[in-house]
């Protein structure tokens, strides 16, 4: 109390003055030292020690693992080692006592049991809701229903697990590009095993869905457009609980993305007779793996109509097909030339903003129009047809308009240069005329 | 006394008419091998008036709101009669006016004919056409299209680089801190009021300073008429020399209904403020030399920023071209050859940057 007083009326002795500067050393010191000890405890916990990789990083595959790939798989990432699945202690840089019975190593885990390992942690909900409240934790019993985990279960351990999927010692979420199972790399994961002639031969399973799927309008979103939402695999088979569509749920599949589609089939005639036929819905006309990009000429009685797969010349079916095929042709060939003389007049300068914004309505009811196909009424068809063919009537009327004035603009322009040449000729001689008579005053000189 | 007899009284009692006649029969040009560049300015100023005429018939029809705006020039150009006309002739006379007020400022810096006496002549002349430059920078905004609201915020960014006073100036001209509706408003307020005002003021002095001092005969052409003073030659200002600028004048409109006729000035599509800006965003063709500067130049000059570093050197060179006249020793020397050499490299680099611009995309 009595040194503070000193100090604000600006009296300090020499031995109070030591005591500050030792004092101010010592904080000096102990910030210094905290700071060191804060910096170093984060490094401390990431070196944990881990002496399974520091003998098998150095190993040659299958024993090996290279440590970058696995610091970086998501089990790593939170914080899990070897332990979790192989046991073991991992503290004890002594071989026989880190792979000891006694603390719970379990080596080479038997392809058969892979699945019920992975389980225990990912089908326990209250523990997986630590990492994150929305995980899925019914792999498991998705993969007990699966033709994998049925063969599985029959004792076929060649059918894939988890692993085969997921890889073992990098396994990354579904949303990091490197994992095996991101969108764009499903359909690879999966013709690892299903496009290879030899590991499918006892199956008696084709082999050639890849390479049709490498075709399809479906692998052109994924990884050309680069839709993530776009259908691989997993979309239409399932994931975990992976098994070919049966005849009667392919439309259901298809329809939880081309709703309309899925409404307007089931809505048609066609519903019941491909029922009745035993024909599954929307791959019987569009294929299953290579399905191609819709065209108008899928419709109709001519070449490349799978109409006529079914329907024969003389059935109604046949005369509807036609009919429809040749609706959507008028509309899209109305489409065209409208906008072939709107772009004209467009490229000439006019503004046809608003007659093209109009066009694309028209577009809207081809697309509609296309959709309403699924349902095979060629009056639902007509309804959009003509709604599409007014608008085209207009913006055709529009882009004739656009022309006849540019047309007119140009005579315009024509008669307005014709008349500034003649008044410029005019006011030359005017001029040439006026400075004859001016000599001495139009060109004076000062002198 | 027939009618126009008795309007001449009538004029000359409260007018003087006599003597407004007197000194327009009494005004010459001088007449020499450069005297053609003499057109520029009466060119400029019929491309203003053309830009007046029709910036009111525009006005008529034009809505300054970010939501009406586009319509509007829509709605000229497709609906009203003749209206394509009007904006086309607008656009293009406002690009060959600063064309042409450019010309003439060059032609007036090589022909010396900023010396003195003329020193405030070539000031309110450098005045105007950043006038024009403004008109034309304003004007770009106003049919709120994609292109002109992004080339905008790049325009109006580059002021925001100025140490100190450039965040102020960057929300002065925006009307906030980004370009919204509330910089259309503000656009338009300039292009058709605050610009026009000063213009109009500025073109009266320009003209009554021409008019004080005459025209300026070049110093080649000054120094032969000295040697040889019966060749010293003048031209009658009316109607002589204004019948030829007449002529001139038409050769303009011309252009300018073929210019409007087979290559309508476009107009895009609609500016969407939340939508990222397009590739190919750049400004009209006169300042793209600047704009081209600025993007060659490397993100850091040294410890400074480098379109700061770029921003400031223009302002220099703006201000030194400007105060010109006062560097100028007024005879033939070293410095003189300087500044003419300065000239030139400034034309030159104005050229090739423009150039370079459009070839570099």
């Amino acid at each position: 109390m009595c040194n503070r007083f000193k100090v604000l009326d600006g009296i300090i002795t020499c031995s109070e003055r030591a005591l500050h500067s030792a004092a101010r050393v010592a904080l000096h010191a102990f910030v210094f030292v905290f700071s060191i000890l804060l910096l170093t405890v984060p490094t401390l916990d990431a070196q944990t020690k881990n002496s399974c990789l520091d003998c098998h990083s150095k190993l040659d595959a299958p024993l090996g693992i290279e440590e970058e790939q696995f610091s970086s798989s998501i089990h790593a990432q939170k914080g899990m080692n070897c332990t979790i699945c192989h046991g073991g202690d991992p503290s004890s840089d002594d071989m026989e006592r880190a792979m000891s019975k006694a603390s719970g190593f379990k080596g080479h885990i038997e392809r058969a049991q892979i699945p019920s390992l992975c389980a225990k942690c990912h089908s326990d909900a209250a523990y997986m809701r630590g990492f994150d409240p929305l995980l899925r934790t019914d792999q498991f019993s998705e993969y007990q229903t699966s033709m994998h985990g049925k063969l599985l279960a029959k004792g076929d351990t060649h059918v894939a697990v988890c692993t085969d999927c997921h890889t073992m010692h990098n396994i990354r979420p579904p949303n990091d590009p490197e994992s095996s199972v991101y969108p764009v790399n499903v359909a690879h994961t999966c013709a690892h095993c299903h496009a290879d002639e030899n590991y499918m031969k006892q199956y008696k399973i084709p082999i050639n869905q890849f390479a049709l799927y490498s075709t399809s309008v479906h692998h052109d979103a994924l990884t050309v457009r680069g839709d993530l939402s776009a259908p691989t695999c997993s979309t239409c088979h399932g994931s975990h609980g992976a098994s070919p569509p049966g005849v009667a749920s392919v439309q259901n599949v298809c329809s939880t993305c081309h709703v309309f589609q899925g409404q307007l089939f089931n809505s048609g005639p066609h519903k019941d007779i491909f029922s009745a036929m035993g024909l599954p819905g929307c791959i019987t006309c569009h294929s299953n793996h290579g399905i191609q990009h819709p065209t108008d000429a899928m419709i109709g009685t001519g070449k490349g109509a799978v109409c006529t797969n079914c329907h024969t010349e003389g059935d109604a079916g046949y005369t509807a097909a036609g009919t429809m095929h040749d609706e959507l042709e008028k509309l899209n060939d109305a489409i065209h030339t409208s906008d072939e003389i709107l772009s004209r007049a467009e490229k000439a300068g006019m503004e046809v903003g608003e007659a093209k914004l109009a066009l694309a309505a028209a577009q809207d009811n081809l697309t509609k129009a296309r959709v309403t196909i699924h349902s095979v009424r060629p009056e639902a068809v007509d309804q959009e047809i003509k709604a599409g063919l007014k608008v085209t009537d207009s913006t055709w009327q529009e882009g004739l308009s656009a022309m006849a004035e540019l047309k007119y603009r140009r005579e315009g322009l024509l008669v307005s240069i014709v008349a500034i040449v003649f008044v410029l000729i005019a006011l030359g001689l005017f001029i040439r005329r006026m400075e004859s008579g001016q000599t001495g005053v139009s060109k004076e000189s000062r002198q | 006394m027939g009618i126009a007899d008795g309007l001449r009284q009538w004029l000359d009692e409260r007018f003087g008419w006599h003597e407004i006649r007197a000194f327009i029969e009494h005004k010459t040009v001088p007449l020499h091998r450069y005297s053609y560049w003499y057109f520029l300015g009466g060119m400029t100023l019929f491309l203003f008036v053309i830009q007046v005429l029709t910036g009111i018939l525009l006005l008529l029809y034009y809505r300054p709101s970010a939501n009406e705006a586009y319509e509007s020039v829509q709605y000229i150009m497709t609906q009203v009669r003749f209206g394509w006309l009007i904006r086309s002739i607008h656009s293009w006379s406002a690009n060959l006016m600063v064309f042409t007020a450019a010309a003439h400022m060059f032609s007036v810096f090589f022909l010396k004919s900023y010396r003195k006496p003329r020193e405030l002549t070539w000031l309110s002349g450098m005045l105007l056409l950043f006038l024009v430059l403004g008109f034309g920078f304003s004007g770009y905004l106003l049919p709120w299209n994609t292109l002109s609201v992004f080339a905008t915020k790049v325009g109006t960014d580059i002021p925001g680089q100025i140490p100190v006073i450039g965040k102020w100036i960057m929300v002065f001209l925006r009307g906030g801190e980004d370009v919204t509706g509330a910089t259309l408003t503000r656009f338009f307020g300039f292009h058709v009021a605050v610009l026009p005002g000063i213009a109009t003021l500025m073109i009266g002095l320009h003209l009554l300073l021409v008019q004080r001092f005459g025209m300026s005969v070049p110093p080649g052409v000054e120094e032969e008429w000295k040697t040889k003073p019966l060749e010293q030659r003048e031209m009658r200002f009316f109607p002589n020399f204004l019948l030829r600028e007449l002529m001139a004048w038409y050769v303009a409109l011309a252009v300018l209904g073929g210019l409007a006729a087979l290559k309508p000035w476009e107009l895009g599509t609609k500016a969407d403020l939340f939508a990222s800006a397009p590739p190919g965003i750049r400004p009209e063709w006169y300042f793209m030399f600047m704009f081209q500067t600025l993007r060659m130049l490397p993100a850091k000059v040294g410890f400074i920023d480098g379109e700061l570093l770029g921003v400031l050197c223009f302002g220099a060179a703006f201000l030194v071209w400007t105060l010109l006249p006062f560097f100028d020793p007024g005879r033939p020397g070293r410095l003189q050859r300087l500044i003419t050499g300065i000239g030139f490299f400034a034309l030159a680099y104005v050229a090739v940057m423009t150039m370079y611009a459009y070839v570099a995309k």
